[in-house]
């Protein structure tokens, strides 16, 4: 139960009793009281005991109430918020008596706060963006709808394929935590090294396999007055993307595993030493592009995209990130990491995928299933098609782009997913355990000015995870 | 009639008061309550741990990086921003004739500047002058012949480039402070100084300054305690931000993270709470010397 605060009760000037038998305080005091950052928890009948619930059918397979309404809160940022409006236009064909209401917000973490503490929140939420509500912190408090039924439900494209077979892989598993998948990531992203495809033809250079061959391509680069590499200095995750995926592919699933549950010594690992040494060697032959370490992601790719520098680091918005400073003929296409070794125990074509513009429904909300089918609806191909063509990105469902004519980097998105099949993988410390993520990209970014050895960086990084790992406030998942 | 009159005031004073109330103080109070929770943000659950917050906060690595910046901001901005205003106050009003240089009233207008643009563009605008290969401070600098840095990604330098701005921010806003207390001093004294053959270094340091020490005392608390901020403009121009690797971390900037990145409410609430007394203590330190000192002046 929530405690009330315990200064609830002192006022101001509690000797002039005269003053608080004014109508005017005393209406005031009720706001006081709501104020309160956990008194408004509700009682324990607002639970989700209340919902609605409908007669499940083949066409009504979530029990959806049609005439209840539905509330849709959404992040508008990159991708807009057309995409989930027509994803609400395809539930109102099914379900004709629904009022659907739409938001698309900015700041949807700041936003939805209040109204999740208060036990009053939307169906369902897009929790995307700068300020985004902790996921974790969500579960470990109960907020958010196990989405089983969702994903074990028959697609709305093809009721006779389930709707966690029409996503790509790991779309499902990036939503999982504690084994259960409580959020669902409409939006699939997927980590490379992105070049000009027309600098390398016109230079004859081709994109390295090995991370020898990438030493040796630099040098070359180099030769022609460009910097080989530059990266987002200012946030150094964007290195830490291919650098932990060189470590991934080299170790092995059993390492990444080991990593993500925090077991002893796990960072410790020769492949994760190696490719950060990979890196370092990067940094220390110079083939960096002098002040990356201070420009912001804007800066670093605006420099790359003006051919500055050959080779950065991102995930599969980038196209559309730069669309406005990329200059005609560039033909940005991104390409799977190099391999540490010929040795790896992944496959060379193996990438680092997840989705992102997180989707949950609120346990509180006042029509779970209605938020539920929403979702069924969004992952509709013909929903998933529209998203293609309105963002140049890859949803989450499999075949979206199937017949659309798309630019050269999401067709070499496309390409590498493609090319990848199953073989894709994820870290989730980092959603799990930010504060370790933290650690991680400081000491990258250490790593690379030359500040620190790969030999420090491990001491650093395995003292922080030892540090969650011993923290008992600190929630534990399993992958 | 009394009763009357009583009534006319509460009725003016109760609508201020209920909002100071609920606006100011119950935040502060439910603040202190939180950090004694694990509050996550995100529910209306919270379970009290006691002092847990506080014990975990000696063992941040980060909250100590925070302190040792934050305690370097108070020993730097507040004196070097106060000799730089006095320095400029004195240019502009304390001339021979009375005046101050030259077109003093335009440089006033002039210093004022900075105070007018918002937190945000003044870190926009400074980002932009410190980045590496176009930045407007190290073009000046290679037109010099002098190699430009990498500014806000340099751990010995990054934490320096901000309290620069800090200081540029500020100054404009004691120099017209300062320019005020010093036209205030009688025009007499200064001449009779003068006459008695007072150097202008001697006036300043004999007459000027101690007749306006309590405006520098003013601005001594103004200053320290946005010296123990500090987290908009780390936020914005930094690198990490906070970084490289905890240079630039403020106190601020752990507290706005570990409640809306974390999702740690409870713990930034006691991080909250140990600002809130560091600022406290420095304000009463302040008050405490200054008051001593005008005994002694007196």
């Amino acid at each position: 139960m929530p405690s009330n605060i315990p200064a609830l009760s002192s006022q101001p000037v509690p000797s002039r009793r005269d003053l608080l038998r004014g109508a005017a305080a005393l209406a005031a005091l009720v706001p006081f009281t709501a104020a309160c950052a956990t008194a408004g928890s509700g009682s324990p009948a607002s639970g989700t005991s209340a919902a609605p619930v409908g007669r499940i059918t083949k066409d009504n397979p979530l029990g959806v109430v049609s005439s209840e309404p539905l509330e849709v809160v959404v992040f508008k940022g990159g991708y807009g918020d057309e995409y989930a409006k027509f994803a609400g236009g395809l539930y109102r064909k099914r379900h004709p008596q629904a009022q659907i209401k739409h938001a698309g917000l900015q700041n949807v973490g700041q936003a939805m706060q209040p109204r999740l503490v208060a036990g009053d929140p939307p169906d369902v939420i897009d929790n995307t963006g700068a300020g985004r509500l902790d996921l974790a912190a969500l579960i470990a408090d109960g907020q958010l709808t196990d989405l089983t039924p969702l994903l074990d439900a028959p697609s709305a494209h093809d009721p006779a394929v389930r709707v966690r077979d029409t996503l790509l892989p790991g779309v499902v598993d990036s939503g999982v935590f504690d084994g259960k998948p409580y959020v669902l990531n409409f939006v699939y992203a997927v980590w490379g090294v992105w070049y000009s495809s027309s600098l390398f033809a016109k230079h004859g250079w081709t994109y390295p396999a090995t991370w020898a061959e990438m030493l040796t391509l630099c040098e070359e680069i180099k030769k022609t007055g460009i910097a080989p590499w530059t990266y987002q200095g200012k946030y150094p995750e964007y290195l830490n993307d291919p650098l932990l995926t060189m470590a991934a592919k080299a170790g092995g699933m059993e390492m990444v595993t080991a990593i993500d549950h925090l077991e002893p010594g796990a960072w410790r690992h020769d492949a994760v030493r190696e490719a950060l040494e990979a890196y370092a060697e990067l940094a220390g032959r110079g083939y960096i592009m002098k002040g990356s370490e201070a420009l912001s992601h804007t800066e670093a790719q605006t420099a790359w995209c003006q051919g500055k520098a050959a080779f950065i680091p991102c995930g599969s918005w980038l196209e559309s990130e730069q669309a406005s400073v990329t200059p005609e003929g560039f033909d940005m296409v991104v390409a799977a990491t190099p391999r540490l070794t010929g040795g790896d125990k992944m496959s060379a074509a193996t990438i680092l995928a997840s989705a992102s513009e997180s989707f949950f429904v609120p346990t509180r909300a006042g029509n779970p299933a209605g938020g539920l089918e929403y979702l069924r609806w969004l992952l509709a191909r013909e929903s998933a098609a529209k998203f293609a063509e309105l963002n140049a990105a890859l949803p989450a469902v499999k075949g979206a782009v199937d017949g659309l004519t798309v630019s050269s980097g999401l067709t070499s998105i496309n390409t590498m997913v493609e090319a990848a099949g199953t073989d894709t993988y994820n870290w989730r410390f980092r959603g799990w355990y930010a504060p370790l993520a933290k650690v991680v990209d400081d000491s990258t970014g250490e790593l690379v000015t030359g500040r620190i050895d790969a030999k420090q960086w491990v001491d650093r990084v395995q003292k922080a995870a030892d540090k969650v790992a011993g923290d008992d406030s600190v929630k534990k998942y399993r992958r | 009639m009394r009763h009357g009159r009583r009534r006319f005031v509460a009725g003016f004073l109760a609508l201020p008061l209920v909002m100071y109330a609920v606006l100011v103080l119950s935040p502060y109070a439910q603040a202190f309550y939180l950090a004694l929770t694990d509050w996550r943000g995100v529910s209306a659950r919270a379970e009290f741990v006691g002092l847990d917050n506080f014990a975990r906060l000696l063992d941040d690595p980060q909250m100590w990086a925070g302190l040792r910046n934050n305690g370097l901001m108070l020993l730097v901005i507040p004196v070097v921003t106060i000799l730089l205003a006095l320095l400029l106050a004195a240019l502009l009003t304390l001339g021979r004739s009375g005046r101050g240089v030259r077109g003093a009233g335009a440089y006033r207008v002039v210093y004022f500047f900075p105070q007018l643009l918002s937190v945000a563009v003044i870190g926009v605008l400074w980002q932009f002058v410190y980045t590496p290969n176009n930045g407007l401070l190290n073009g000046v600098l290679e037109a010099f012949g002098i190699a430009g840095r990498s500014w806000l990604a340099d751990p010995a330098l990054a934490l320096w480039a901000v309290m620069a701005v800090v200081v540029w921010s500020s100054t404009g806003f004691y120099v017209v402070l300062f320019c005020a207390a010093m036209q205030s001093i009688p025009r007499e004294i200064l001449e009779a100084a003068h006459v008695d053959g007072a150097g202008r270094f001697t006036v300043f340091r004999t007459i000027v300054l101690p007749l306006v020490r309590e405006n520098i005392q003013v601005a001594y608390i103004y200053l320290g305690i946005g010296a123990l901020d500090g987290f908009a403009l780390v936020q914005i121009m930094t690198v990490g931000p906070g970084g490289p690797d905890n240079a630039t971390e403020v106190l601020g900037l752990g507290l706005y993270r570990n409640a809306f990145t974390y999702g740690q409410f409870g713990y930034a609430s006691a991080l909250g709470v140990v600002l809130f007394f560091l600022t406290l203590t420095l304000a009463v330190l302040v008050m405490r010397t200054s008051r001593r000192e005008r005994i002694e002046v007196v």
